[in-house]
């Protein structure tokens, strides 16, 4: 990989004149590459004629590190993956052991897993669309949204005692039972949410100059967004239908009545406007999951406190705030995992982004980006 | 105020530290006042815990950036590097001295009075391109292009938009601009103000048309580089573009100090140029940022025409004067 850029490339437009082109780095720190990412972007006067991101600048090794860690060890590295949705690498590892394990979920814990991820998909969307209008620049829209967001994690905080890292899930359950009165709080935040993310539609996707901003802005085509990967709100925003909570129905989640948003023109305000709308059917599911969830135990009882699997291997998948995530692990029959590894949503939608940013101009380059919604602990793991 | 030391050469020095000075102090309000607004439009407090309200939060501010050391990239171009943030500094304040404060004063009264409030500020184009070329860094240079770009294309409706004052008054001198105000010029110039409005924000580089900085795409555009007091000098700039851009208009527009006589009229010209300036701060709190082809757009293809058209209404009305 060429590491070293060179900063102005000769080349010879159609006329056979000689025009030098800029090519400049994006990050890996700047305002809008949400992390780490960097891109270096071969510009033609303001339009990008080539966009190639260089990923790896929060390359940690989580998956090398799970094989030296027990099963329960694993699940804070988890943590680390999507850190603004710890709670999907949490599950999704879990479920893959609970499937390798065979272990039984109490359905309390099955509907507290539920409650937090859809939450953490309210959170993560506020973040991406707050981080996506930061980039606008509409900084308003931008603290409305993690004013929401914080509401969300003063709750996960109260919660599991963490604000960012929850380290909830836990093969088998999650790590304690709901505080006092927490529901109650929870369904006054739906409530009120709904009504800010009235305000935030209007606000800045009823807004002109934001709908010229976004709309046409990196069209990924049905076709494409199946063909290079893509899930989440970045297939749907295309007009692909796929949401593994519906079309893999796993855990409780056939018990609840909630709509799927698609967009159709698969641009980046589809993309954003996914988000928005998904926030809704969230808080939907929400109430529906705590009108339903009854006592029980939180934990699976009886499970071993050190797991030592049988020799074999386990897929498992949820549908996190950005995709498919999946998780795959092999086991050798000791307490570690011979192989963990992860499929993260965000890498391959973060592919899409040579495809997306072409032709178009570098304040059209964050802009994708942002819609994209990549977060870096995920690409790079 | 002939053959005194406020003539001539004297007068111009005068003047124009007056007018930096001026630029100075409101900056420290301006800012003061900005994030107030803005703290209140996001629900938040803004400054409060530095001073009275937090009124010294921008003294501390400007003590800090004085402090800081004075940076110059090794592959800027040195003595340009230096002083481009005083040409684009300098001639935003020498703009506010032509401004009529009060009934036949204006601290400079020429007869092109309209003419240098227009061109002058101009020249601070200058001084972005400098900046953003001689950092020796693609995306200050990029900024510096894009801010050319901008404020020369603005320049046409804004100029447009001051021309059919001058029509109705009949004079380029803004004390007589103001002496000729009668209420039904705010009407007759609905067009005019908005397009002299929206061009003054973009001329002033602010938010939706802060393109040549945009910080979530050149992290700072032409002044990326900067640190320290040349940093302030570019941030004053800005303020005092808006202070002065909304004092001209608030006169020439709003009607300035012709509402009343004597100092209470200078109090509610002043008033009406802290609504202007509340204005701006609303918009760039509230819009989301364009991109250049859209500005580019907006300035060429509705408000050029918009001018024309409020020109075209005063040619008919003056007919009938």
């Amino acid at each position: 990989m060429a590491l070293e850029v060179e900063s102005r490339e000769e080349i010879v437009d159609e006329r056979g004149n000689e025009v030098s082109e800029l090519v400049i780095n994006v990050g890996p720190s700047h305002p809008s590459t949400h992390g780490v990412c960097r891109v270096i972007t071969h510009l033609d006067g303001e339009i990008v004629t080539k966009a190639e991101p260089v990923i790896g600048y929060l390359h940690r090794g989580i998956e090398k590190m799970a094989e030296n860690r027990t099963y329960l060890q694993i699940v804070p590295l988890t943590d680390r993956l999507d850190y603004v949705g710890s709670m999907y690498s949490n599950w999704a590892y879990c479920r893959a052991v609970e499937r390798l394990a065979g272990i039984r979920v109490p359905e309390r814990a099955e509907y507290l897993r539920v409650i937090v991820c859809e939450m953490q998909r309210i959170a993560s969307h506020m973040m991406s669309l707050g981080s996506a209008a930061g980039d606008t620049g509409a900084a308003t829209m931008f603290i409305y949204a993690f004013d929401e967001r914080e509401r969300i994690v003063e709750l996960f905080e109260e919660l599991c005692g963490a604000r960012l890292t929850y380290n909830y899930v836990r093969p088998g359950g999650v790590s304690y039972d709901t505080p006092e009165d927490w529901f109650d709080t929870l369904l006054e935040f739906t409530r009120k949410h709904r009504t800010a993310l009235h305000e935030m539609d209007r606000l800045f996707f009823g807004n002109v100059i934001a709908r010229g901003r976004m709309k046409g802005i990196g069209v990924l085509s049905a076709a494409d967004a199946v063909g290079w990967g893509a899930s989440g709100p970045v297939a749907r925003g295309s007009g692909v239908n796929w949401d593994l909570r519906k079309h893999d129905s796993y855990s409780v989640y056939p018990r609840f009545d909630f709509d799927v948003p698609t967009g159709s023109n698969g641009d980046a305000y589809d993309r954003a406007r996914c988000r928005l709308f998904e926030c809704f059917e969230s808080c939907r599911i929400i109430e529906q999951a705590v009108a339903q969830i009854g006592e029980g135990p939180f934990k699976a009882e009886g499970a071993p406190r050190l797991l030592k699997p049988r020799p074999g291997e386990a897929y498992d998948h949820i549908e996190s705030a950005r995709g498919s995530l999946g998780v795959y692990i092999v086991s050798d029959g000791s307490e570690r995992p011979y192989r963990v590894k992860f499929r993260s949503p965000a890498f391959c939608n973060l592919a899409l982004l040579p495809l997306l940013a072409q032709g178009h101009t570098l304040s059209d380059l964050v802009v994708i980006l942002g819609s994209l919604d990549p977060v870096f602990g995920e690409v790079d793991r | 105020m002939s053959g005194s030391v406020f003539t001539g050469y004297t007068g111009g020095l005068i003047w124009g530290l007056g007018g930096g000075l001026v630029i100075a102090i409101a900056t420290l309000f301006g800012v003061w006042w900005e994030r107030k607004v803005a703290g209140r439009i996001q629900m938040r407090l803004g400054p409060q815990t530095t001073g009275p309200f937090g009124l010294l939060q921008t003294v501390a501010d400007m003590v800090k950036l004085l402090l800081k050391e004075d940076i110059t990239p090794t592959q800027a171009d040195a003595p340009v590097f230096r002083v481009a943030p005083l040409i684009v500094f300098v001639p935003i304040a020498m703009a506010v001295t032509v401004i009529p404060f009060a009934a036949g004063w204006a601290p400079l009264d020429t007869s092109v009075g309209m003419l240098f409030f227009l061109a002058v500020p101009s020249v601070s184009v200058i001084g972005i391109l400098m900046a953003g070329w001689s950092s020796g860094n693609s995306y200050a240079t990029l900024g510096g292009l894009r801010g050319a770009a901008q404020m020369i294309s603005y320049e046409l409706p804004r100029t447009l938009s001051v021309l059919s004052v001058v029509l109705l008054a009949g004079s380029l001198r803004p004390v007589e601009v103001m002496e000729a105000w009668r209420w039904w010029f705010i009407p007759l110039n609905g067009i005019g103000f908005l397009v002299y409005f929206i061009s003054s924000v973009a001329e002033c580089n602010r938010g939706p048309f802060d393109i040549p900085e945009a910080e979530s795409e050149l992290v700072a555009g032409y002044f990326a580089d900067y640190s320290g007091i040349r940093w302030a000098i570019f941030m004053m700039s800005e303020y005092g573009g808006v202070i002065a851009a909304s004092l001209f208009g608030a006169a020439l527009f709003l009607g300035g100090w012709a509402w009343a006589p004597g100092l209470f009229g200078t109090a509610i010209f002043l008033l009406l140029t802290v609504v202007l300036v509340t204005a701006m701060i609303w918009i760039k709190w509230t819009f989301p940022r364009m991109r250049m082809d859209q500005l580019m757009n907006t300035a060429w293809k509705v408000l050029t025409p918009m001018a024309l058209l409020q020109i075209a209404i005063i040619g008919v009305v003056i007919a009938w004067l």
